[in-house]
């Protein structure tokens, strides 16, 4: 049947997605577990614009005036904070969801542009440690492959509380990604399928949580920054518990941030976008007076130096990019279509990373599928990314008069929606009114 | 080398700690008035003996690596947590989370432990001469806890391959932990490490509980487990 016939009609609210899923679940009984993050179209960076500069501002020169791009992380107590070249960072994905060629390659890409990438749950790789100058070490609910070694050898210290595709939920990795070396790391049985834990084991509440920041700054002799973790849900809270519990730096992930194997209706369902997570961010901050002094990382959907730019804008030091960074490896390529129709899936739609059969060799243990990612190959391609994202934001600012990332602000923002202008409190184009502001044109 | 933490600052004393030879020390290094500190005594790395003579808060002998570390007197939260190696030993009562995830080492609480005692262990060994709270052992992944007394609700839940042997009382079994045979070999194990832990070996009476496995892979019939 030709379902493109001008006869048939779908249902909006059953369409042909939503049978398949009702199906799905009554021939299997048991929810459906998937990598990537947030399907769904939701308010995002795109439904803000820039305004450049005009006679009222004054451009710099797109190709010969600076435009500076470092940042530092963790001035606010840490002995050695990381003073990094471009304010993009890789996100925390573990190695067990990614493969060991994998996280090398973010490692040497990080490294290759002078930024930092960040260990994940099941402990640090010899590896990602020798290919990254700047290692953020995650210390999550879990502590799987958790030694006070690697945490000296860290660059930083990112204590997890929880992340933008599932705030509130631990983590999982199926049986079919728990190889020799990953169940070693772990301190788990190959082939199980296997839970993280959704809360720490021996501390409960920000009270506790300063305690614990105390004993990891006095464990590592005050050197590292310590980061806090956060997804996506009250932002705003969270960020001022964080700021009260002592972190350096704060990261809140939007519930676009991407997982290697969560529940869809989890990822979907649960927690907020990096639009009004960042906002609510950046509010509770100025209100604490520690914009800039706690530094904020923002995660969840950054693609383009234009996301990167508007983040910042909006108050954020840095972001961090996880998904697109796999996609800059080669996640999603056509080059892999024949092995993901295998599958049941194709380019552009491949989101079974919980199955570790990944064609791109990136989200699998599989050594015949890992010897097909290249770290040197993929450490270009991570350097090339990262680049072009610095230099797009670069663009932007340079033509908002800005000579630092640092010095875009909400005023160079414009909102195009009614829902981006309320999530970010950024007027609407033409206006200088978002919802819920009053005595506005 | 003796430190009075109500004279000199807990910074400088574990600072003094971390900078011990990698030799290690034979001196024994007594800490008075910890008063309740947090923290103290953690992140050593060398072989050292360390008293801290009197309560200690959060955090003591936190990723302990070497060191044997006594306290005379109560511990807070976390005590020996993640430890990788060595030995403390808490002559009274162990708050919450005492020796979570610990990697490695012996752990000894002389009095009683409250809840969550063992956390996620991955492969130290607890012994508990009194008793433990609710959700002990919980999602204990390896070592082995021995507990004198009794354990609160819910111990061993979702289990995977630690050992447990509980002389008193079990309140409840957490999902997925069950009560084991006890065979030669268990109590041979269990003596070995009464002993370690210089404590009186009585082994009549321990029963041993771990894992069904029955939650290694996921499946619909377990729904209501998970």
């Amino acid at each position: 049947m030709n379902n493109q016939s001008p006869s048939l009609r779908e249902s909006a609210t059953y369409n042909r997605h939503i049978i398949h899923e009702i199906q799905r679940a009554a021939e299997t009984g048991i929810y459906d577990i998937r990598g990537w993050g947030a399907k769904r179209a939701l308010p995002n960076f795109d439904d803000l614009v820039f305004l450049g500069a005009s006679m009222s501002r004054y451009p710099l020169e797109g190709y010969r005036e600076k435009c500076a791009t470092d940042v530092v992380l963790g001035t606010r107590y840490a002995k050695k904070p990381l003073h990094l070249k471009i304010p993009v960072t890789i996100a925390g994905m573990s190695f067990g969801a990614l493969s060991a060629t994998a996280k090398e390659s973010l490692g040497r890409g990080a490294t290759a542009v002078g930024t930092s990438t960040t260990t994940g749950d099941g402990g640090m790789t010899a590896e990602e440690r020798l290919h990254s100058q700047y290692l953020v070490y995650q210390y999550l609910p879990s502590r799987y492959g958790m030694n006070p070694d690697d945490l000296r050898k860290a660059d930083a210290i990112e204590i997890v509380l929880g992340q933008g595709a599932k705030p509130g939920g631990g983590g999982m990795l199926l049986g079919q990604k728990i190889s020799d070396r990953v169940a070693l790391m772990r301190t788990l049985p190959k082939g199980i399928d296997q839970r993280s834990a959704c809360r720490h084991p021996d501390w409960t509440g920000p009270d506790d949580l300063e305690i614990k920041i105390q004993e990891l700054r006095e464990i590592t002799d005050w050197e590292k920054p310590i980061y806090i973790k956060v997804g996506a849900s009250r932002p705003y809270y969270d960020v001022m518990l964080a700021v009260k519990a002592g972190a350096d730096v704060v990261v809140v992930d939007g519930m676009q941030g991407g997982t290697g194997a969560t529940q869809d209706v989890f990822i979907e369902h649960v927690g907020i976008p990096t639009l009004p997570a960042l906002r609510q961010a950046v509010e509770a901050l100025n209100e604490l007076g520690m914009h800039r002094k706690v530094q904020l990382i923002v995660s969840g959907g950054i693609r383009s130096g234009a996301d990167v730019a508007k983040a910042i804008a909006m108050g954020a030091d840095a972001v961090a990019i996880g998904t697109a960074a796999l996609i800059a490896l080669g996640c999603n390529s056509p080059k892999w279509q024949s092995e993901y129709e295998k599958q049941g899936s194709s380019a552009g739609f491949y989101d079974d990373y919980q199955d570790g059969k990944d064609p791109a060799g990136i989200t699998t243990q599989d050594p015949e599928l890992q010897k097909r990612l290249d770290p040197e190959v993929g450490g270009r391609r991570i350097a090339n990314y990262l680049s072009v994202l610095t230099m797009e934001a670069q663009i932007i600012a340079r033509a908002c008069g800005k000579s630092h990332l640092h010095n875009l602000e909400p005023e160079d923002l414009a909102a195009l929606t009614m829902e981006s202008a309320a999530m970010a409190k950024i007027p609407l184009a033409g206006t200088n009114w978002y919802p819920g502001q009053a005595g506005a044109f | 080398m003796n430190f009075d933490l109500s004279q000199v600052k807990l910074r400088e004393v574990n600072q003094a700690l971390h900078d011990l030879p990698e030799a290690g020390v034979t001196e024994t290094i007594h800490l008075h008035n910890p008063r309740g500190a947090h923290a103290v005594a953690c992140g050593l790395r060398v072989a050292a003996k360390i008293e801290a003579h009197g309560p200690v808060g959060y955090y003591c002998a936190g990723m302990n690596q070497k060191a044997e570390i006594t306290v005379h007197g109560n511990a807070g939260t976390g005590v020996a947590e993640n430890m990788m190696s060595g030995l403390v030993r808490v002559k009274g009562n162990a708050s919450q989370s005492a020796g979570a995830t610990a990697h490695g080492g012996l752990l000894i609480i002389e009095g009683d432990a409250s809840a969550r005692c063992g956390i996620s262990l991955k492969g130290a060994d607890i012994v508990v001469q009194g008793s433990v709270g609710h959700m002990s052992a919980f999602m204990a992944q390896a070592g082995r806890m021995v507990i004198y007394g009794d354990a609160g609700e819910a111990l061993g839940d979702s289990i995977y391959e630690a050992r447990l042997y509980v002389r008193g009382s079990v309140a409840s079994l957490g999902a997925d932990c069950i009560e084991k045979e006890m065979r030669d070999e268990h109590k041979a194990e269990l003596t070995e490490l009464l002993s370690k832990a210089d404590l009186p070996v009585q082994i009549d009476g321990f029963r041993r509980y771990g894992s069904a496995r029955s939650l290694y892979s996921f499946k619909v019939t377990n729904a209501s487990s998970y």
